[in-house]
């Protein structure tokens, strides 16, 4: 799966100041004060086609057209700041809702101040849910907002849910109460199955996108491909890779052929190499493809046939397929395929091998063409050797993703420091990168650092636990105090391999861009923490685990807190006392804590997960037994 | 001055004091069933927690049990649908192409084997006597296989066929596309060169 950059902007431009905390007044009363203090503006005659305006309207008027032409969130938040009625005619004009965490602010408010909303997306669980550090059905569920919006937003068009809790039942609702309805994504959701998305397809008639993106959809035995009607014909784009149950094909096969809309298909895993290239046969007008398997189907290799010489036919259709640009999928592949996909590798700028077992010499057959690359994500199995084919070629490389076959711990790994030097000498504009490595060295992060002076997001992961420089054996702490120093764009780091406070005092001193930092197994003592929060004033997501920051540490960044859209810290050493005394310092958090593993008993003021983040709402009501709210 | 923190050593750790410590990681849980993971299915994969930076021995609830492996929850940190996608394959087997057609000369039909299953060529020899009942004897770098009437053999990359035996094991491998044991004057033919 590769991120939508249009997404991808949604995660880094979260720029958004805190809503106004003070409590807004109820907007409408307070513009109406304004038109009544002013009275008329009786200056001269007017002509009788032209009715003077009280002045304050006229400037609303005005304001409520200038501000339709802003988009980016932080300018929308900076303006309804101004004043109450800039406050009342940004609320009026803004039709894209972001909410980054949807416990927050509740679907009451947020539809009283806005609305006329035609879009909007939902943030959830903390990230580290997707890790399994916290119990499933802790929350962040999308009824509640659902039914708000059902009421309030009739005209929705669009919504984007992310690490949220979905059922069937919100799906049949959304799908009852918006006749407009053209996009739904979600990203990492989970509750729902194929019976929500037959309800959706067969409902929603002015569907354009359906993506289901990394998210748990379960095998409800509806055939939810056929649902969609034969009147569906404007599809845009159908993303259903995630899903791992069979979709019936020759449905699919006719909703792609009267699609001619249809830009983006990436199929699952259970599609046979065979049905894709039927399918691509029909949809030559395709820019973004996930192949599905790859590979024959079982059947047919049961049988130990002959596979049909479908080579030369799929790199025909591949042909076909002028304006491909991002290709995905790859589930199952049977290598003997790889050369279909020659022919588009001059063109596509986005190529996801991450769940593609192939060599280095099979990466090098593909990467040779790929001269547009610009996005990559691959797995470690083409070894230090693939990875230099890459830097060879790939000069428009910006996002390197390297995921590992096996992600055990103390194994031997194909990539290493060779591999990620070779990157940063090759690749020069490269902006973000997420590397699993077994070792790695100073020297290779700091140059690194010198060659890649545009990185914004610098994740290394290196799987085995406070493993420090394999050369020189000291810990990693200059290479990531390189990376801060002279990244100077920098808004998103992961850190890993042994690390003391010293690092976390390079990322004090020099991280003053960062808005994201994952911190696991690292640091000394509580000034690390300290370091952090403290030094870096744009810190919004902060997750911490492992690592032995207690009260003191917690206590420091009072000041900072309300800035910050979240902190987690799970197995550190924070107790409850120290999360209490936050919570009663800070009125607007909400201090959650919580038991990963409900069976075993712990000291009574042992903290196993805090999880904390402003809210204008207080508490939320729908805690699970293992969540206390401070 | 120095690194010498030993910092092992003083790793607060939770277990009994002086019981030996394994970390190793617990193989995801590989439940393909796309149904809801139930509370059991998330249980295995956090059993005895690894809570390895923490309360070492002032927490010793579990004294009952044998010092035990210390799993790390979550990390490395894969999401486990892209965990469970690799074990899929590791499961089915049927990645990167190592499965192989084997033919034998006289035999009706031929079969398929999985490369990846063995880690040397007496081990893989082996297999392919107990599948078909025959001898192939031993590889020697002068003569290829002496003392049997067969010589195993493969069809390489490149579309040679080569005797099985005189590149390195992952090489051949990765560049074996099918096998074929040969039989015969053809064989001794070969040993003779």
């Amino acid at each position: 799966m590769i991120e939508d950059p249009v997404y991808q902007m949604s995660e880094d431009d979260d720029r958004s100041p805190p809503l106004d905390l003070g409590g807004p007044a109820s907007v409408t009363e307070s513009s109406n004060k304004t038109r009544n203090c002013t009275g008329v503006s009786g200056s001269g005659s007017s002509p009788i086609e032209f009715q003077a305006q009280y002045p304050d309207q006229v400037l609303e008027n005005v304001l409520e057209n200038v501000l339709y032409f802003l988009t980016s969130r932080r300018d929308r938040s900076a303006a309804s700041l101004v004043c109450k009625s800039w406050l009342h005619a940004e609320a009026l004009t803004r039709s894209d809702l972001f909410i980054g965490n949807c416990y927050a602010v509740s679907p009451q408010r947020v539809t009283a101040r806005f609305t006329r909303v035609r879009s909007v997306s939902i943030k959830g669980k903390p990230r580290f849910a997707d890790f399994n550090l916290m119990p499933p059905n802790w929350g962040a569920h999308f009824t509640p907002w659902v039914a708000a919006m059902a009421t309030a937003y009739p005209w929705l068009e669009k919504v984007y849910l992310k690490r949220m809790s979905v059922s069937d039942d919100d799906l049949a609702h959304l799908a009852d109460s918006f006749p407009g309805f053209k996009e739904l994504v979600l990203v990492c959701c989970e509750g729902f199955g194929t019976s929500g998305l037959a309800v959706v397809a067969s409902k929603c008639r002015q569907l354009r996108v359906l993506d289901l993106i990394e998210s748990e959809v379960t095998d409800d035995d509806v055939d939810w491909i056929s649902f969609f009607p034969e009147s569906q014909i404007y599809l845009e784009s159908l993303i259903f890779d995630c899903v791992e149950c069979h979709v019936n094909f020759d449905a699919l096969e006719r909703l792609v052929a009267r699609s001619p809309s249809l830009k983006k298909l990436r199929l699952n895993r259970l599609v046979s190499i065979g049905q894709l290239y039927r399918l691509m046969i029909r949809a030559p007008q395709l820019t973004h493809l996930g192949t599905g398997s790859f590979s024959t189907s079982a059947e047919v290799m049961a049988q130990g046939e002959q596979e049909p010489d479908y080579v030369s036919a799929l790199a025909a259709a591949f042909a076909a397929c002028k304006s491909l640009v991002c290709l995905s999928g790859f589930r199952e592949i049977l290598t003997d395929y790889l050369p279909a996909i020659y022919p588009v590798c001059a063109n596509i700028t986005s190529l996801n091998f991450s769940y593609a077992n192939i060599n280095a010499e099979q990466l090098k057959s593909v990467i040779c063409h790929c001269h547009k690359l610009q996005i990559f994500w691959v797995l470690d199995s083409i070894c230090d050797e693939g990875l230099q084919a890459v830097a060879a070629t790939c000069k428009e490389l910006r996002e390197l993703r390297v995921f590992p076959v096996d992600a055990r711990e103390d194994i031997e790994g194909p990539v290493s420091e060779v591999g990620l030097q070779a990157i940063s000498e090759g690749c020069r504009n490269l902006r973000s990168i997420l590397y699993f490595c077994q070792r790695m060295t100073n020297a290779a992060v700091i140059a690194m650092s010198r060659n890649c002076p545009d990185l914004v997001v610098f994740r290394l992961c290196i799987m085995g636990r406070r493993r420090p420089d394999h050369l020189t054996n000291e810990p990693m702490d200059e290479g990531f105090g390189a990376i801060v120093r002279n990244c100077k764009k920098l808004t998103r780091l992961a850190t890993s391999g042994l690390l003391t406070d010293k690092a976390f005092s390079y990322i004090g001193e020099y991280g003053k861009l960062l808005r994201t930092l994952s911190v696991a197994f690292a640091g000394d003592s509580d000034m690390g923490l300290k370091y952090l929060l403290e030094g870096c004033p744009k810190l919004q997501k902060l997750e911490i685990r492992d690592s032995p920051f207690g009260d003191a540490a917690l206590l420091s960044g009072l000041h900072h807190y309300y800035n910050m859209r979240f902190l987690w810290m799970s197995s550190c050493r924070v107790s409850r006392r120290g999360c209490r005394e936050v919570a009663r310092a800070m009125p607007r958090m909400v201090v959650e804590v919580m038991k990963n593993d409900l069976e075993e008993e712990v000291m009574a003021d042992y903290v196993e997960i805090l999880y904390m983040y402003r809210s204008l709402e207080g508490p939320r009501d729908d805690t699970p037994k293992f969540v206390e709210i401070l | 001055m120095g690194m010498n923190l030993n910092l092992k050593a003083t790793e607060l750790r939770l277990g009994l004091p002086g019981s030996e410590e394994h970390e190793k990681q617990l193989p995801s849980s590989t439940s393909r069933s796309n149904k809801r993971a139930s509370p059991e299915v998330s249980e295995d994969s956090r059993t005895s927690n690894g809570k390895s930076s923490l309360l070492g021995s002032r927490n010793c609830v579990r004294d009952d049990a044998p010092p035990t492996k210390t799993q790390v929850v979550g990390w490395p940190p894969i999401q486990s649908y892209r965990k469970n996608n690799m074990q899929v394959k590791r499961d089915e087997g049927d990645n990167g192409g190592v499965y192989v057609k084997v033919s034998v000369d006289g035999a009706p039909y031929l079969r398929k084997i999985d490369l990846k299953v063995y880690k040397s060529y007496p081990e893989l020899l082996k297999a392919l006597e107990t599948m078909f009942k025959l001898t192939i004897g031993n590889y020697c770098e002068r003569e290829g296989y002496n003392g049997s009437d067969y010589a195993p053999t493969y069809e390489d990359k490149d579309g040679d066929w080569m005797l099985v035996g005189d590149v390195p094991w992952e090489m051949f491998v990765c560049s074996c596309k099918r096998l074929r044991i040969m039989k015969g004057s053809e064989a001794r033919g070969l040993s003779c060169l």
